[in-house]
């Protein structure tokens, strides 16, 4: 076995279009288990955790980039403003983990369960890839995403980011399983309310093979917080009816399994429970916003 | 490979497995078995040291990625005058049963004093919540973590 240990990323990017068996490591929290385990052994390992490009976040024409080497804690540390996103920072594993795992390693495993992946679904995020000789690519994270454990990348590509369209409204995160840590997701949840659009976005993980959005449950909250006169007026009061079919249409998107963490009946009816709180939490939010300014996500 | 990382304050060297954990280097190169090896997957903490001041699970960093860095372990926490008052504290409070899991439970402690010295229950829980203790002592441990903190804590006016 191998080890590269590139100190930039143009060096990376080289070494993997030379070597693109090579499999990188981050954080370690997901290959590191494999290795150790003896399931895994790569003929080479490229180490990116000292690249500084990844290892960075901020705004930029108009966008937030996130990069792949930023780890949990630090998001959780610096991107508060970012709340569901800081919200599934802080959900995932312990603090161990969080001080290791990074954003990149949680789109490059491509898990259903992956707790970033709901934020940047929600927050509609385009995933940045590069290789050798300053070619990049951004896909949106539903072509990125294409089935469990798969993703769009190429050999010889890495994983640079993501970015996104930053969105004014609240929004939340939330998860359900046995313990409040070292848990992988049996359903979880985002949501984001985009003032500026009217739109309501909704994504939801370990509920189908990637995490997936729900479109008609979407249409169905922009509406009725229309028919509301609720955008307008964050006081006005939304149906509880419509929280309950916001509700229903969640967990009749999702594509749930059956599988040691829960079953696929379990997770619908989670989804639909979740999507309900979420919204009436983001209602309550804007309720109380109208006063002091709705926070961003 | 030869890896070289600064282990409690002292420069070391070691020729590991390309494939190997910092774990592992600490353990069975460094001679230093106080991290223990147990899950291998991150799930129970055991392992915890620092790295460039952060807490991590030795288990989930390969060897190389310690290399020219920092690395403090449960092993530096003593010195001449005598155990580290987290330590002192998991002692008294009878917060050690098996023993297994008190070196990265005590590092994890060490780590949440140092950056809060007034942590409340949640704040403990959450920074423990990576540590397993198998012999199921939890309400002792966090005794102990109370007491250290009220010892630690600095002298007010």
């Amino acid at each position: 076995m191998e080890i590269l240990r590139p100190a930039t990323l143009a060096e990376a990017l080289e070494m993997k279009s030379d070597r693109p068996e090579a499999v990188p490591i981050a954080g370690g929290t997901d290959l590191m288990v494999e290795l150790n385990s003896g399931r895994r052994r790569p003929a080479a390992i490229i180490d990116l955790g000292r690249l500084e490009e990844l290892r960075r976040w901020g705004r930029e024409d108009g966008w937030v980039f996130l990069g792949a080497g930023m780890t949990y804690a630090r998001v959780v540390r610096e991107m508060a403003e970012f709340a569901p996103l800081a919200q599934a920072s802080r959900a995932v594993g312990s603090p161990q983990i969080r001080s290791r795992g990074t954003v990149g390693g949680n789109l490059g495993t491509a898990s259903p369960a992956g707790d970033a992946l709901g934020p940047l679904a929600a927050y509609d995020a385009e995933i940045l890839l590069a290789r050798s000789g300053g070619r990049t690519r951004r896909m949106p994270w539903d072509a990125f995403l294409t089935g469990p454990k798969k993703t769009a990348i190429a050999p010889d590509e890495l994983i640079v980011g993501a970015r996104w369209r930053p969105t004014r409204g609240p929004g939340s995160f939330s998860k359900v399983g046995p313990r409040n840590a070292m848990v992988i997701a049996v359903a979880s949840l985002c949501l984001v309310v985009d003032e500026e659009r009217r739109a309501v976005r909704l994504s939801m993980g370990s509920v189908g093979p990637t995490v997936l959005r729900a479109p008609r449950a979407e249409e169905l909250a922009a509406s009725a917080l229309a028919e509301a006169g609720a955008w307008d007026d964050p006081a006005a009061p939304v149906p509880g009816a419509a929280v309950e079919e916001f509700g229903a249409l969640a967990a009749a998107a999702s594509s749930p399994i059956d599988d040691l963490r829960g079953s696929a009946a379990y997770r619908r009816h989670v989804c639909a429970v979740l999507a309900r709180r979420a919204l009436a939490w983001a209602l309550a939010d804007r309720r109380s916003g109208a006063a002091s300014g709705v926070e961003g996500c | 490979m030869l890896i070289r990382a600064k282990v409690n304050g002292e420069w070391r060297t070691a020729d590991v497995w390309p494939g190997a954990s910092l774990l592992h280097m600490l353990r069975e190169h460094l001679g230093l078995p106080g991290s223990k090896n147990a899950c291998e997957q991150g799930e129970c903490g055991s392992c915890s040291v620092w790295l460039d001041g952060e807490v991590v699970c030795a288990c989930l960093v390969l060897a190389a990625q310690a290399h020219e860095r920092e690395v403090r372990t449960v092993e530096g926490l003593a010195d001449e005058e005598g155990l580290h008052p987290v330590q002192e504290a998991f002692l008294e409070a009878g917060a050690v049963q098996c023993g297994f899991c008190t070196p990265g439970l005590v590092v994890a402690a060490t780590d949440l004093l140092a950056r809060n010295p007034r942590p409340d229950e949640a704040e403990i829980r959450e920074a423990l919540s990576g540590n397993l203790c198998r012999c199921t002592g939890y309400a002792k441990i966090l005794d102990a973590v109370r007491l250290a903190a009220e010892r630690m804590r600095p002298e007010v006016g």
